[in-house]
């Protein structure tokens, strides 16, 4: 069998490229990390004719070669290392019919790496709309490459392209742009130095701050007769090596390319006349995140009923068909219950992260970036702090990760730190069980009180980000150069395809991700409620009996009271009870302290901690919902879960730093503990009082 | 004049971009001396502009476009 041909999917942002990733690999994909960092990786294989297999890597979009952030390092750093077993055999150039110009730069540049490579012009169904025409050959001909006009949105052209890809040894590497035409003196000073190395890559060593294993910066500094120049000098090379490469690209496409602008329409300003409008552009952002949040708490409850009770009897079927013992208790009461806790979101996340990539699959995000970069910059944030603070709502991980296209170091350090005080989803967990038990069903205006709690919930997340954004924004004292550039791309409509693949793998990662977490803490949590040390847990049975030995007791209700008393006197209760003169004047009992305790490494442990604890020795098939609801207050009395408890561990939650994950991420972004540490401490102290506050005034 | 004075509506060509003070990712999205550049729309307090610079739509802070010196062609 001939070895697979591994080839290197590049483009600008919204060019459409991992649209035509998704058409090449379908399902045969998998998405990892680079090692070492934090980028995302995401890479597939595809079959092509005569039995030939691709191995496709879907690289980070970028404008050019010019890195200015982590994951466009990643580009050149593959592109440079011949001896990374990822270094393609063929590089796929992906551009935009639309704006083939600004897209022909980094196609320009990776030729000159004399990498084989084929251009793809995707979205060619736009052309007639457009006004467009392409001389394809001419084209081919002056770039010296192949052409693969294609339409993902209309399955068009892949075939072709494939072809293109299993034929890649046919494909010419003579370079666009004589790179000795930046500056003569300079580049025969560096073919001096250097004989054997491609000027092109040299420059591009040079220029970035990048690792490229063997030709790094200090051995081209080591050289004594060549002296590399100022970064201003670089700067003005760079600018004018790229109005070269433009030089080249206008006379191409002078031939290649005509463009009637009668018969062009252009749906995008006539959109963002209103899509940016002072007033209706905010309000329509209003109502675009109110429709979210109503649809995320209504059009999620049916599954979630359905997967709800659907746990409680399959715990309870494990119990009446296994032999009893340890091991199946350990199943009915520590694993299935503490599972069925994270399932039951999956309906709601994967709601969150639909909403979320039609946002951004639409081009709609760019004009939120827009909207709101004067307001955000108030508060010491930028524009683009809104994609994390958004995206934060599904989770602070890829929120903090996408803070990386920030330009400024200040605005990004305060966005990485205020971004996990937005509601992510897993609190979504523990707001709607508490919101279920302790806020009345009524309606508003037409929308329910529950949703509308939730919503509330929400902005205070935002808000408590907001407010503090703009109290580090006055403390820290970071001068740091600002640069703001967006792309406001043409909207599309959302690919299936695409929306489908981003929501499967979000939600899996994070059923995954968490789901691991949570068995492991379910395990541990059974096992520290079902054993105890000395008397009180060992007889428990002789103790309760005698105890109530005078008030007759059916036998159901004995059995209950030596239930609770074991717990009680487990080691669970027993650490829970040392906690919980720290916690009751918030209101909550041992139980929900341990809940919190277990929640410090990831919030939706929570749920399935209660629902551990309280399933440990309960006989009967009952809902997480329902054992919450029948808890007693022991000191108080009433239901445990009443309006003030229930209001003071909401906002606990709201504020509290409670992701080891997210504190992990924080560490390799800000490259410190100094910064993690600060959240975990201030959010998790302000949570408290915030929480003490709240039960103390309304209890 | 420069960039930022430019009224939406208004086309005009670049003259002359101050390289230190604009990052190389502008100057690779198009903004280079010679092209077009158009105000499509505008932030409250006009503050970032929505351009279209060569057929690239994009948008950049006021302080960036002070950098950016132009001359009105029509409007």
């Amino acid at each position: 069998m001939a070895k697979q041909i591994n080839v290197a999917l590049i483009g600008n942002p919204n060019t459409g490229k991992t649209s035509v990733f998704n058409a090449l690999t379908g399902l045969n994909q998998k998405v990892g990390n680079y090692p070492g960092i934090t980028v995302e990786k995401k890479e597939g294989i595809c079959k092509l004719p005569r039995g030939v297999k691709a191995h496709i890597i879907d690289l980070p979009g970028t404008y050019s070669l010019n890195a200015s952030s982590l994951d466009e390092n990643v580009v050149i750093e593959l592109l440079l290392n011949k001896n990374d077993k990822d270094f393609p055999d063929v590089a796929v150039v992906v551009s935009d019919v639309e704006n083939l110009k600004r897209n022909l730069l980094l196609f320009t540049q990776i030729k000159d790496l004399e990498i084989p490579s084929i251009l793809v012009i995707n979205m060619s169904d736009r052309m007639a709309y457009k006004g467009i025409s392409l001389d394809i050959d001419y084209l081919e001909q002056q770039l010296e490459t192949k052409i693969a006009l294609i339409s993902t949105r209309k399955n068009k052209g892949i075939g072709e392209l494939k072809e293109l890809i299993a034929n890649y040894k046919d494909l010419s590497t003579k370079p666009c742009l004589n790179a000795s035409s930046i500056d003569e003196d300079y580049f025969n000073n560096l073919r001096k130095a250097f004989p054997n190395q491609l000027l092109y890559k040299l420059w591009l060593v040079i220029t970035q701050d990048v690792n490229f294993g063997k030709t790094d910066r200090n051995t081209i500094d080591a050289v004594s007769d060549f002296k590399t120049k100022t970064k201003a000098d670089l700067k003005r090379l760079q600018q004018k090596e790229t109005i070269k490469r433009y030089q080249f690209i206008n006379n191409t496409l002078k031939k290649g390319q005509t463009i009637d602008l009668a018969s062009a329409k252009d749906l995008r300003v006539k959109l963002d006349r209103i899509l940016t409008h002072k007033v209706w552009g905010y309000l329509i952002f209003g109502i675009i995140l109110l429709t979210i949040f109503q649809a995320i708490y209504d059009w999620a409850q049916i599954p979630m009923e359905l997967i709800d009770s659907a746990f409680a009897s399959l715990s309870e079927w494990t119990k009446n068909t296994l032999p009893d013992g340890a091991f199946t208790s350990l199943i009915a009461e520590g694993i299935i219950p503490g599972l069925g806790g994270i399932v039951i979101f999956i309906p709601q996340i994967a709601f969150l992260f639909l909403f979320i990539s039609i946002l951004e699959e639409s081009g709609y995000m760019s004009r939120v970036v827009f909207l709101m970069d004067r307001i955000m910059r108030r508060f010491g944030l930028s524009g683009k702090s809104v994609v994390p603070l958004i995206s934060g709502t599904a989770c602070a991980i890829p929120a903090i990760m996408a803070t990386r296209n920030i330009e400024s170091w200040k605005e990004r350090l305060i966005t990485i730190l205020v971004t996990p005080f937005t509601t992510c989803s897993a609190r979504l967990p523990v707001y709607l069980i508490i919101i279920e038990l302790v806020i009345p069903e009524g309606r508003f205006l037409g929308l329910g009180y529950q949703p509308l709690t939730l919503m509330l919930l929400y902005l205070i997340g935002f808000g408590a980000a907001v407010g503090s954004a703009w109290i580090l924004n006055k403390i820290l004292k970071i001068r740091s150069k600002t640069f703001f550039v967006v792309e406001m791309p043409n909207y599309k409509l959302p690919l299936f395809k695409n929306v489908a693949l981003t929501v499967l793998e979000k939600t899996k990662a994070f059923v995954f991700g968490a789901g691991k977490i949570i068995l492991a803490i379910s395990i541990i949590l059974w096992f520290l409620a079902s054993y105890g040390p000395g008397e009180q847990f060992n007889n428990a049975d002789t103790i309760v009996t005698e105890q109530f030995a005078s008030e007759n007791l059916s036998e159901d209700e004995l059995q209950q009271k030596i239930a609770s008393h074991k717990l009680e006197h487990s080691f669970i209760g027993i650490t829970g009870r040392a906690i919980e003169p720290a916690i009751r004047p918030l209101g909550y009992d041992w139980k929900i302290g341990i809940a919190i305790v277990s929640s410090f490494a990831a919030r939706e442990v929570f749920v399935g901690t209660l629902a551990t604890i309280y399933s440990v020795g309960s006989d009967e098939e009952e809902t997480i919902k329902n054992r919450m609801a029948g808890e007693v207050n022991p000191i108080l009395g009433g239901p445990l879960f009443n309006f003030a408890s229930g209001i003071s561990l909401l906002l606990f939650y709201a504020f509290a730093m409670q992701c080891m994950s997210t504190l992990a991420i924080v560490k390799r972004e800000t490259n410190s503990w100094k910064w993690p540490m600060y959240q975990l401490v201030i959010m998790s102290a302000f949570a408290y009082l915030v929480a003490l506050a709240a039960f103390q005034m309304l209890k | 004049m420069t960039l930022a004075e430019l009224k939406r509506g208004q086309q005009g060509t670049i003259k002359d971009v101050s390289s230190i003070h604009i990052p190389l990712k502008l100057l690779e999205m198009g903004c280079l001396p010679g092209n077009s550049v158009e105000l499509v729309q505008v932030a409250p307090f006009a503050d970032p502009m929505y351009l279209n610079i060569n057929g690239s739509h994009l948008a950049i802070r006021k302080e960036t476009a002070v950098h950016i010196i132009i001359e009105v062609i029509n409007g």
